[in-house]
């Protein structure tokens, strides 16, 4: 059936908003973007073509440098602490344990609060004059020590404790969900066969649960490109430099240095890095779609 | 292959204040194909469940191949078991899915290569060892779930409603493969359903179960032709067994009287001496038969409605009292609706009942 002339109207005008939105928010402004990264604009953007001189800047710029090894640290040991607790919490609560519903929203909660809230509350917990190693030495522990926060080579693991500690609580309810969907008939079967639990849930429920931990395993990707509000919060990408991160590179350049040309650099560099990760998935999975 | 008998003695399992099975005994002998078959909720798969020592007893006593297993481990109680589900272990081969029981338990490779070999064979599994499960169709999951219990070569089987999730072509089929199987392996069997017709086809012995108890326990025939009660009598046989109420009279020869009609009862097999009470008959409709006017048993009936089934027909009649019944002919019956016939039902093969009670006279 053709739609009338009538119809088609109203439908591209109910679309066009959203359209629009696309085109020149997403699409426009990531080719400014990338145009911008090829010219010498400094506080203002201008147009004067320089090629590639501002990535070659880029990476012989150490705090660049620092932030790319610190978002690779913080995205591996993020997504693969994140995904093992929450798993593993939500195994734990899967043992039909009481206060079921109490113990989720607990551990679901540091989820609903900002990283900015998070990066406070863990600099002051990681704080040695005022937290955890305080609370130890006063309590007798003389030699207690816990100042990873205020030492270079380690404030980049304490990001990576808030963060796992922000998200866990999400990837427990995912996998929750993942847990609750496998058939009861399947546990059954198993303790017939006179299967060990931990080789039940090796062997047999994590690879069903694939779907479960594609979806964490994205949801939490995506937070570690976008780091950048729990660095400012928790050690403003100090002691130093150790603890930037990417994102905050492009912020700090574009609005406080005034280097339009190397923030937008930094920000083409961060899209191309997603990108060469995402293509090669959604290629499989259409490749994988088409094979159905 | 050993073949273990099971023994349950005053067995007791409720959750919470809730009493599911209440003083239960029954003896399944070494061999035997048992079917638990009853309406849904009637404590079938939890009395399954309990001897597979998935859920927690109260009190009694479960003992398999003379040994008491009522606190033993699943897998140490030499059972193997086949769920309604199939229960496959879905990012599995089908191979791997018969075998990792077996290798987690650390039975020596070759044994289970024979092992699955043999049971692939006898479910004709071969051209599928390598699929996953959701690359087969319903029929052939439930055989590789069979075959999972098969190579665990235990003492007694167990199918939890192993059919209810087939469309009625497969179960026919799968039905008549698992009833080779136990004629090939003779193999204690214990086969949860609450279809009559699987369990009349299979079972050497049912045990019929209402409200956790039960019912009656008997080879399929007794079950089909003397039922204990009219529960039975109702659940067991499609279409299903007409009860006629009325009273038994017994001035002179003992007879039925259901509103104008008196049915003589000699050759009906009373269990006790039988009394002027209310009572009610129940016929099942092979056995009512068409006779002529003149026979001093007839009773007359109008047709209300005919249902062909093929092989035969189901007449559907009410008696001159309004109450209604129906009996199978044959498919080339001139029967049409509105027509009056003249049917007698025999004594032999009644069944009648206590109204009250429900319980067989």
């Amino acid at each position: 059936m053709r739609l009338s002339l009538n119809s088609r109207i109203s439908a591209i005008t109910a679309l066009l908003p959203a359209l629009l939105v696309m085109l020149v928010v997403y699409i426009g402004a990531t080719g400014w973007t990338v145009w911008m990264s090829l010219t010498n604009s400094r506080m203002l953007p201008n147009n004067n073509f320089v090629g590639l001189r501002q990535y070659e800047m880029l990476f012989g710029n150490d705090r660049w440098i620092t932030s790319v090894h610190n978002i690779v640290i913080y995205g591996v040991l993020f997504v693969s602490l994140a995904l093992s607790i929450g798993f593993l919490l939500a195994v734990a609560i899967d043992q039909r344990v009481r206060a079921e519903d109490t113990i989720r929203s607990i551990y679901l909660y540091p989820y609903s609060m900002s990283f900015v809230v998070t990066g406070l509350v863990w600099q002051w917990l990681l704080n040695p004059t005022l937290g955890i190693q305080h609370v130890l030495r006063s309590w007798g522990f003389e030699g207690a020590t816990f100042d990873w926060i205020v030492r270079p080579e380690t404030a980049i693991y304490c990001l990576v404790i808030a963060g796992v500690w922000q998200a866990s609580g999400l990837v427990m309810a995912i996998m929750l969900a993942g847990l609750r969907g496998v058939d009861e008939e399947i546990w059954k079967a198993t303790r017939v066969d006179g299967l060990p639990k931990w080789r039940v849930y090796v062997s047999i429920i994590i690879p069903m649960m694939g779907a479960s931990f594609a979806t964490a395993a994205v949801l939490l990707s995506t937070g570690v490109v976008r780091l950048y509000d729990l660095s400012v919060a928790m050690t403003n990408g100090g002691p130093g430099i150790a603890s930037e991160v990417p994102a905050k590179f492009v912020m700090d350049h574009l609005f406080e240095r005034a280097n339009i040309g190397l923030a937008t650099a930094a920000a083409t560099t961060m899209l191309i890095t997603v990108i060469a990760v995402v293509a090669p998935y959604f290629y499989w999975r259409t490749r994988k779609g088409e094979m159905r | 292959m050993q073949k273990s008998n099971v023994d349950i003695r005053s067995l007791q399992i409720g959750f919470g204040g809730l009493k599911v099975l209440e003083n239960l005994n029954l003896n399944v002998e070494a061999s035997e194909f048992l079917v638990l078959l009853g309406p849904s909720g009637c404590g079938k798969s939890t009395l399954l469940n309990a001897i597979a020592g998935l859920i927690d007893v109260r009190g009694g006593e479960i003992h398999i191949g003379g040994r008491d297993v009522t606190w033993a481990e699943p897998k140490d109680r030499g059972i193997a078991m086949v769920f309604q589900s199939y229960a496959l272990y879905p990012r599995m081969s089908v191979r791997r899915n018969m075998s990792f029981g077996l290798s987690v338990a650390g039975t020596p490779r070759d044994e289970i290569e024979r092992r699955v070999g043999e049971a692939a064979r006898m479910l004709q599994l071969n051209s599928l060892l390598d699929r996953r499960p959701s690359e087969l169709s319903g029929g052939q999951r439930q055989r590789v779930a069979i075959g999972r219990a098969l190579v665990r070569h235990a003492g007694v089987y167990l199918f939890d409603e192993p059919l209810s999730n087939l469309d009625a072509q497969l179960r026919a089929e799968l039905r008549v493969e698992i009833k080779r199987l136990h004629a090939r392996l003779g193999a204690t069997m214990i086969y949860v359903t609450h279809d009559q017709i699987e369990a009349l086809t299979l079972a050497d012995r049912i045990a019929v179960m209402q409200g956790g108890v039960i019912q009656q326990l008997d080879t399929p025939k007794k079950i089909y032709r003397e039922p204990v009660n009219r529960f039975v009598a109702s659940f067991v046989g499609s279409p299903a067994m007409n009860f006629i109420p009325g009273r038994i009279a017994r001035d002179g020869e003992t007879g039925f009287i259901a509103g104008a009609n008196r049915l003589g009862l000699n050759g009906y097999a009373f269990r006790g001496l039988p009394t002027d009470a209310p009572a009610v008959l129940g016929i099942r409709p092979e056995h009512i038969e068409l006779t002529a006017s003149d026979d001093p048993s007839a009773v007359s009936a109008r047709v209300e409605m005919v249902e062909p089934m093929g092989a035969d027909t189901l007449i559907w009649c009410r008696l001159a009292d309004n109450t209604a019944f129906s009996f199978r002919h044959d498919a080339d019956a001139q029967v049409c609706v509105g027509d009056t016939l003249n049917v007698r039902f025999p004594a032999e093969a009644l069944s009648l009942f206590d109204e009250i009670s429900g319980q067989r006279l």
